[in-house]
């Protein structure tokens, strides 16, 4: 459906794209992961024609884009701060790209209404069309850019930090809705993102982006399961890094019992532990519990062992107290050599 | 309980009044006098100085200035600010210096530009004489004069609020299938309507007004290529005040029209 090939292009020196490649498949839900100023814009840009690359190839349904303007690809673009027209009411903002169509193309008044009324009720603002974008909330404002991108009926939908200017409640309503649309419609959506739990919520792959290329591009399972390189497993998951020595097939540590692992070479190296990995007991151990606290989604509970301060999962049961002695042990661990 | 940033009343009253006292003193007292000066001898001398078939040449040459210079400004202008504001290309800065050059220039080196280039001595002057057509100390010089040294009000008045309004709204007008002339024509004019038509009407009270560029390349005709503001000089050298002032006045007046028609639409937009 959409496929990149060797993908450059640089700004003033600066190496925004260095030769990225990534496919998508027809019906995708894609997620661009990265750090800002890791390209992912840019590549979600050069996608919809609003950049030219130096070098490489954007194929889009089989068809070499390289010389097609951004007004004839017919993709949907979300920009990030919505880009409404200003001076235009909701309606205008959506008709817009039914209204500058060739006229031969332009559908009629009536069906112009009809097709306006159609999207505002997708997109759960009927009877809006009278308003100006200042008059709406950020939420509503991004489903104004969202009708209009749909407007002009797109296969592809490219959207940039769909998400990122609104209030944690607003979004995480948004973000299942927006799959919903997806699914509904059967799009092909790329969406750029540096919320790691918003993108392995939503995204059937998750692209992970660093310094203009695509590191890793796999199922959001797969990705947490075997991350490529120690970037990845840093950036995924809440993963903190600890500095261990790999002997014998396992990886040890000073404060945290060994672990084993497989396919690292000996000597010395870094290992990525996330919450869910480490298991803490109660009872007489090297660690202590440095704070714990209960929230909607479980035992939140801080550990201290070796003077490191570590996020931990609490044995089955057990409401740890501050200062209580424990044991913990490392269920997994994603070692990398140093 | 003051402000921080409040100074006491009498500080406040004094700042006040400086400010008007300058506005008067500088501004309003001038222009009263231009009136008063016309209308010294009553309404007739100054009706009859207007009526005056060179008086009436002046009016129409400076308006029929304006007419083309205005115009050529606004594309000018618009397509300047465009360019600027919306896309990189190399010899962006440059243009930009260049636009504000006008400003800097003194207006008679402007005019005495256009002489060198155009005039009976000057580069392309023999040559356009050959084919019949005279530049300097006609129409077309003041025409290329008034535009020279109006050129950057449009422009300048753009430029900064196209540039706060950034590219994204023309590049969502592009993903949806806008080409230039559309995107410009719906999204980027409605955008800038209001200071557009306020640069218009800035760069039309200074051609109406412009001397000293407009003096080089004029020539002095009487009639024939005197603006308002040379027929002003012309008539004050003869000391025939009450005639020079009713034509200043008439001048003033059509600025300050401008103005106005300015200040509502602003309050308008």
């Amino acid at each position: 459906m959409i496929e990149v090939q060797g993908l450059h292009l640089r700004y003033g020196g600066v190496a925004a794209l260095d030769g990225v490649n990534l496919a998508l498949r027809a019906g995708e839900f894609v997620a661009l992961l990265g750090a800002s100023g890791s390209g992912k814009t840019t590549l979600l840009r050069s996608l919809a024609g609003l950049e030219f690359p130096d070098a490489g190839q954007v194929l889009i349904e089989g068809r070499d884009m390289a010389a097609v303007p951004a007004r004839e690809r017919g993709v949907g673009f979300v920009f990030q701060n919505y880009a409404l027209f200003r001076h235009m009411t909701v309606f205008e903002n959506i008709a817009f790209g039914l209204r500058i169509k060739p006229r031969r193309l332009r559908p009629g008044r009536a069906e112009i209404v009809r097709r306006v009324e159609e999207l505002l009720a997708l997109v759960r603002l009927p009877g809006m069309g009278g308003r100006h974008p200042d008059q709406l909330s950020g939420g509503q404002r991004q489903r104004v850019a969202l009708a209009r991108a749909l407007a002009i009926e797109p296969r592809v939908l490219l959207l940039d930090e769909p998400f990122g200017a609104l209030d944690a409640k607003v979004r995480k309503e948004l973000r299942h809705w927006l799959r919903g649309l997806h699914d509904r419609l059967g799009l092909t959506s790329l969406f750029v993102t540096h919320d790691q739990d918003e993108a392995l919520e939503l995204a059937d792959r998750v692209a992970v982006m660093r310094d203009g290329r695509v590191v890793q591009f796999d199922t959001p399972e797969a990705l947490l399961a075997a991350p490529a390189d120690a970037g990845v497993a840093g950036f995924l998951g809440d993963a903190v890094p600890i500095d261990c020595v790999v002997r014998d097939g396992q990886a040890w540590f000073e404060g945290l019992p060994p672990v084993a692992v497989a396919g690292v070479a000996e000597g010395k190296a870094v290992a990525f532990l996330r919450p869910v990995d480490l298991l803490v007991e109660p009872g007489a151990g090297e660690a202590r519990v440095a704070a714990a606290r209960q929230d909607g989604r479980g035992v939140r509970l801080t550990v201290e062992t070796a003077g490191m301060l570590l996020e931990a999962t609490p044995a089955p049961g057990w409401m740890p107290r501050r200062g209580e002695p424990c044991r913990v042990t490392a269920l997994a661990a994603r070692v990398f050599p140093a | 309980m003051r402000r921080p940033t409040e100074e006491a009343p009498w500080l406040r009253w004094v700042l006040c009044l400086a400010a008007v006292g300058v506005a008067v003193l500088f501004l309003v007292l001038p222009l009263a006098a231009v009136f008063a000066e016309a209308f010294r001898r009553g309404w007739e001398p100054a009706v009859r100085a207007l009526a005056d078939p060179d008086a009436l040449a002046a009016v129409r040459l400076t308006l029929l200035v304006a007419a083309v210079a205005v115009p050529v400004n606004l594309v000018g202008g618009v397509a300047a600010a465009w360019a600027i504001a919306k896309f990189d290309f190399p010899g962006r800065r440059l243009l930009m210096v260049l636009i504000e050059l006008p400003f800097s220039v003194s207006p008679v080196i402007s005019g005495l530009v256009y002489v060198l280039v155009f005039g009976a001595q000057g580069w392309l002057g023999p040559w356009l004489e050959e084919r019949g057509v005279q530049v300097i100390f006609a129409l077309p010089g003041i025409v290329l004069a008034t535009i020279f040294v109006t050129f950057p009000f449009v422009a300048r008045t753009l430029i900064p609020l196209m540039q706060d309004q950034g590219r994204t709204e023309e590049e969502a007008a592009a993903t949806l299938g806008a080409d230039g002339w559309r995107m410009f024509r719906h999204v980027t004019l409605p955008n800038i309507r209001w200071a557009l038509l306020s640069g218009v009407l800035l760069c039309n009270a200074r051609a109406m007004g412009e001397f000293g560029a407009v003096s080089v390349v004029s020539g002095h005709v009487r009639g024939e290529t005197n603006t308002m503001p040379l027929h002003v000089e012309i008539l004050y050298n003869e000391y025939q005040f009450v005639a020079a002032f009713a034509v200043a006045g008439l001048l003033a007046l059509l600025a300050l029209v401008t103005l106005g028609a300015k200040a509502v639409l602003e309050r308008a937009g």
